[in-house]
């Protein structure tokens, strides 16, 4: 500011109040830089790119509701006789766990609602980490600079799944503690160590009285902490890196084409956070959802058909109900391998997605920065591969659920299971090939769009007799979106032997990548985009239509 | 002289033309698969000795007569009137003893421990017909069904006598008081009566259905919301 601009706002006597307060805040906060540095960021308008914020603001949700349930919950394991309001559950033995849950559902003032609602947000919840990070994976958006943060994405929604494991737990119900008896049986499959993981986690024998506490203080503390500390890095990161967007007109690797943050998408997101509140209290006020009144407590001598977990943790209950009962008897020891062998491969399914990136960038060899999106079509390979990826794990979710899927469509769950056991190896396979398929298809017809223009339905015919149809040709814009994106030579092995005619030894690793490279951007795995030479020949008008 | 003998020839006449009448229906319906004389054949298994709660119970429910040989004989409707029933029961407790159809005052749900019975329920029958009695799957096609408004004196029966897969529990592993106790719990938490204090109840089955509800409904409508919100942007002209 310069001295007369001082001398003239002095003149107009005190500043209004809000400039007052905002200047008492910058000059202890500083944040009118970080402000103004981030105010005005550009995020693009797509759909999609909003799934993020649902997760975000379930998340938010979850919290909120959370703490509320906290005010009610007791989260001990002493032996109570319940006399509360559910009469069908009336002088019956539990937990103090299970009867303050009973209390929170039915007398606690809407009770039962935030139940429902923090219940429902974390179902929410994490289908949206699943499809936000599915819409990353198949984008591309994780390439260069955002590996770190799709790493953090992934953190989150593993941890969110076992947030929502051990919340699932707390209630003691009869249904979740079939649940936690099955974690139980995992840990103690696992070879020399399984029997004294279990003791020290459930402080001796199953149940103890010790484990709803655990899980409480996991489940509150230990596990939201380090999930926010995540959501926030994940947020920092996306600032830092900007957002990407899709390729068109006008859109490079250096820019950002949308809205600024604020007044915008301040206004957007704000209100995009209470329509995701209203449709989560809405589902809660409308479906009932884990009715541990139904379920009655938890005792280790009962058992209910149909124990399943949420859906998120579903695809290890397929893994578990297929997998055919094996195990090892040596030297007085057991290897229950029936169990130990899902509870390795639990953790595969879900390494198998999050390293992807990093492989895709091992065979491109690609260092650079990109901010511009892929079309899925556009890189075959890599969404033949999502796409097998997840139909391993629905494949695994109807193993989870067979019982229902027998029951509701009256087939064998034998033959549910067997088809489960095949389909484990075969269906991404086929998934991989299909997809594939499909993407070279739609690479052809966006080439054939390109070349010879929309097909308009008017049927011409020539003096001549011939008939044929109008295409229309493309827009600039258009023309220019389908043909933006980039496509990678095949990498070759480099030359094995120097200038001095020394022959160098080729590592195994190399040949290994030229070979994955040929997979991925061979002849057979992409359809050439259309030159600029090939557009000019066939628009020129020489003997085309 | 003669006119208490001719009482008991009353009594014993009319039973007789029970199991007579039985008999002739049994000919009819029943004997192609159980054999002519109820004594079973490689298409149905022997009838001695199952009683008249059996009867009342296979045929009440309309599983007996079976349409056709399958993993299980399903529940269908209903083809002898409840007269010809009893007659058929009392010819198959003629072949030999065993349950008999119980009174109402056996069945009724009056007077008895509704959580006594969900703890009887949860230890016995859960396994098989989930928390509730909502149903579930087992082993080769088979499958428990659902107790939802099932008649008390059905499940009674079905108790009693073990139809088709399920195990049967005599009053030795379960007293009358039992079986009362788990016919209340069915009656309070599986019955049109019944209450679901937070809605929708989305089958009673558990996570399954409420993560499809989750994703169809919870998420389909969020993308729905973000694909509303995100058409509509701050430029000046609307596309």
């Amino acid at each position: 500011m310069s001295t007369n601009e001082k001398n003239e706002s002095r003149d107009r006597g005190k500043a209004p109040s809000g400039e007052r307060v905002a200047d008492w805040a910058d000059g202890r906060l500083g944040i009118y830089s970080l402000a103004k540095a981030n105010m005005r960021k550009i995020f693009p308008d797509h759909w999609s790119f909003m799934l993020g914020e649902i997760c975000l603001y379930s998340f938010i949700i979850i919290i909120l509701t959370g703490v509320y349930l906290t005010l009610f919950f007791h989260p001990s394991m002493n032996e109570v006789e319940y006399h509360g309001s559910y009469v069908p559950l009336q002088g019956q033995l539990m937990s103090e766990a299970f009867s303050s849950t009973l209390h929170i559902s039915f007398d606690v003032r809407g009770g039962l609602l935030i139940r429902q609602i923090h219940h429902w947000a974390a179902l929410v919840f994490l289908a949206g980490m699943f499809v936000h990070m599915m819409r990353v994976f198949f984008t591309g958006a994780f390439r260069k600079p955002r590996e770190v943060n799709w790493l953090f994405g992934f953190l989150l929604f593993v941890l969110g799944m076992f947030t929502g494991f051990t919340g699932y737990s707390l209630p003691d119900d009869l249904l979740s503690g079939t649940g936690v008896r099955f974690m139980e049986g995992a840990i103690l499959s696992v070879p020399i160590v399984g029997t004294y993981l279990s003791f020290f986690l459930f402080g001796g024998e199953f149940p103890g009285g010790d484990f709803v506490a655990r899980f409480y203080s996991i489940h509150i503390l230990l596990l939201p902490g380090i999930m926010l500390g995540l959501v926030v890095g994940h947020l920092i990161l996306v600032f830092y890196h900007k957002h990407t967007q899709f390729a068109g007109p006008g859109r490079t690797n250096k820019n950002v084409v949308g809205m600024p943050l604020m007044p915008v998408y301040m206004a957007k997101a704000g209100g995009f956070f209470f329509l995701v509140f209203g449709v989560i209290a809405a589902v809660s006020a409308i479906a009932t959802i884990n009715p541990i009144w139904a379920m009655g407590p938890y005792r280790p001598d009962q058992v209910s058909t149909g124990a399943q977990p949420d859906w998120y943790m579903g695809f290890s209950e397929g893994l578990i109900r297929v997998m055919p009962g094996w195990e090892v008897n040596f030297w007085g020891h057991t290897l229950v391998l029936g169990v130990f062998i899902p509870l390795m491969i639990f953790p595969l399914v879900l390494v198998a997605i999050a390293v992807y990136p990093f492989i895709e960038s091992w065979v491109t060899g690609d260092k650079r920065e990109h901010h511009i999106l892929d079309r899925p079509r556009n890189a075959p390979t890599r969404t033949a591969f999502g796409v097998a990826w997840m139909t391993w794990y629905f494949v695994l979710l109807i193993g989870g659920g067979n019982d229902l899927w027998a029951t509701h469509f009256h087939l064998s769950i034998n033959s549910i299971t067997w088809f489960v056991r095949i389909a484990f190896f075969v269906a991404p396979v086929v998934a991989f090939i299909v997809t594939k398929r499909i993407c070279l298809g739609l690479q052809r017809r966006d080439k054939d769009k390109v070349l010879h223009g929309r097909e308009s339905g008017i049927i011409k015919r020539l003096p001549h007799g011939e008939f044929i149809e109008v295409h229309e040709p493309l827009s600039q814009d258009a023309l220019y979106t389908l043909t933006a994106h980039e496509q990678y030579e095949p990498a070759e092995i480099g030359p094995t032997v120097d200038e001095n005619g020394v022959e160098r030894k080729v590592k195994g690793s190399e040949k290994l990548r030229a070979r994955l490279s040929k997979a991925y951007y061979g002849e057979e795995s992409q359809i050439p985009k259309p030159s600029v030479e090939e557009y000019k020949e066939i628009t020129s008008g020489h003997g085309h239509h | 002289m003669f006119a208490p003998a001719d009482k008991a020839q009353a009594d014993d006449t009319a039973q007789s033309l029970a199991i007579d009448e039985g008999k002739k229906l049994y000919a009819v319906g029943c004997a192609s698969c159980h054999g002519t004389g109820g004594q079973g054949t490689s298409d149905g298994p022997s009838l001695v000795g199952v009683g008249s709660a059996a009867v009342d119970f296979q045929v009440g429910t309309g599983r007996m007569p079976a349409q056709q040989p399958g993993a299980q004989v399903p529940k269908k409707k209903v083809v002898y009137s409840q007269a010809e029933i009893d007659q058929l029961a009392a010819y198959i407790s003629s072949l030999g003893a065993g349950p008999t159809v119980p009174t109402e005052q056996q069945y009724s749900p009056e007077g008895a421990d509704i959580a006594e019975g969900g703890e009887l329920f949860r230890t016995n029958c859960a396994q098989c017909h989930n928390f509730t009695g909502k149903g579930g799957a087992l082993t080769n096609g088979k499958s428990a069904p659902s107790l939802e408004d099932v008649d008390p004196k059905h499940i009674y029966e079905a108790m009693q006598t073990g139809p088709q897969n399920m195990p049967s529990f005599p009053d030795t592993t379960l007293s009358e008081q039992n079986k009362k106790d788990i016919i209340a719990y069915l009656d309070a938490v599986n019955s049109d009566d019944t209450e679901s204090p937070g809605g929708l109840e989305l089958g009673g089955l558990g996570p399954v259905s409420e993560g499809l509800f989750a994703w169809v409904f919870g998420l389909g409508a969020l993308i729905a919301v973000a694909v509303w919100v995100a058409a509509r942007t701050a430029k000046a002209k609307k596309s």
